[in-house]
């Protein structure tokens, strides 16, 4: 079949097709994960919020100049600033079509995660070892969901992380894989825009 | 720019164009723009309302440094779609964020005062 006016005139009996896919770019899975994340965004506006409202709703309980450590949080937030140049950097290899390097530094992105994650739980568990878990206030409520929420997308974040990396060294670097690649750095790097907001919001005006 | 900016694969151009120098950049901007802030707040250089506001300046910037730098946004990006998105979504978020303090502090401020007594014996 050369084309479709042709085969009209040859039968006169073909389906005409009036989209023929010419505006349909295959980009626009981006664009779509790109609507996702700013759904996403909103869903943290919410819990952001939230802890406006409730942030200094103590119960006569501690408050964030209490049981913050911002070392700690320092800490947390160079981790996840680290991910994101290696996370960068996986990019770059890709671009090269470097599997080797790409699976390198996303392995060091994932571990930077982890890390991430292990201080953020050894905080949690160390808050509510203190008494100071999710029920102790409204401040407390809105501080775990907030901050929780966050942590379970940089969870999934790590699921999906590895999960291309087995993926990239079973299929390599297929159109398909680069796609993931790049929706997942637009993922990752989001969750480092939100931290953002969170050490700025949650913890340094916390304990001012 | 550099060898990474010309190159196109064989699969087809996904439409994303990581550089070395633009994540270098980024992260550079983004490292000062973080220590600022701990630093004035743990050292308590200024008095407390004067480095709250001075805070939530620094990180609006690394919010657009870490747009630019890292997530590769401009007016271009899909047509010119992701940065409408992304604008509605900032308004929605400030209207939301902005909306909810104001009311919510309205609604502390003129609220009637209760009596602990009372509110103890509240179900």
């Amino acid at each position: 079949m050369s084309s479709s006016s042709s085969t009209l005139t040859a039968t006169g009996a073909a389906p005409v097709f009036y989209d023929n896919g010419d505006h349909h770019p295959e980009g626009s899975t981006l664009l779509g994960f790109w609507m996702y994340l700013m759904s996403d965004c909103l869903i943290f506006a919410v819990l952001f919020a939230t802890f406006a409202v409730l942030g200094r709703s103590y119960a006569a309980g501690p408050s964030g100049a209490d049981l913050f450590d911002l070392p700690l949080v320092a800490v947390n937030t160079g981790l996840l600033l680290f991910s994101s140049i290696t996370y960068g950097f996986a990019m770059i290899a890709m671009q090269h079509g470097k599997v080797k390097h790409l699976l390198a530094w996303l392995a060091v992105t994932g571990l930077f995660g982890l890390g991430f994650l292990s201080i953020e739980l050894f905080e949690f568990s160390h808050l509510i070892h203190e008494g100071a878990g999710p029920q102790r206030s409204a401040f407390l409520s809105s501080f775990f969901t907030l901050v929780g929420t966050h942590g379970l997308h940089v969870t999934f974040g790590i699921l999906w992380l590895v999960t291309l990396m087995f993926q990239v060294r079973k299929l390599g670097l297929t159109f398909e894989n680069k796609r993931r690649l790049v929706c997942l750095s637009m993922f990752w790097h989001f969750l480092d825009v939100v931290w953002i907001g969170v050490f700025t919001f949650v913890y340094l005006m916390g304990v001012l | 720019m550099s060898a990474a900016h010309d190159h196109h694969d064989a699969h087809g151009d996904i439409g994303y164009h990581a550089t070395l120098k633009g994540y270098a950049t980024g992260f550079v901007l983004s490292v000062i723009l973080t220590a600022i802030p701990f630093w004035l707040v743990m050292a308590k250089v200024l008095p407390p309302d004067a480095t709250k506001f001075i805070i939530l300046g620094f990180a609006a910037v690394q919010v657009v440094v870490h747009m630019i730098y890292f997530l590769h946004m401009n007016a271009k990006v899909e047509g010119g779609w992701s940065m409408l998105a992304l604008v509605f979504t900032a308004i929605v978020v400030v209207v939301m964020l902005a909306g909810s303090i104001w009311v919510m502090y309205h609604m502390n401020a003129n609220m009637m005062p209760v009596d602990p007594h009372a509110m103890r014996n509240m179900p």
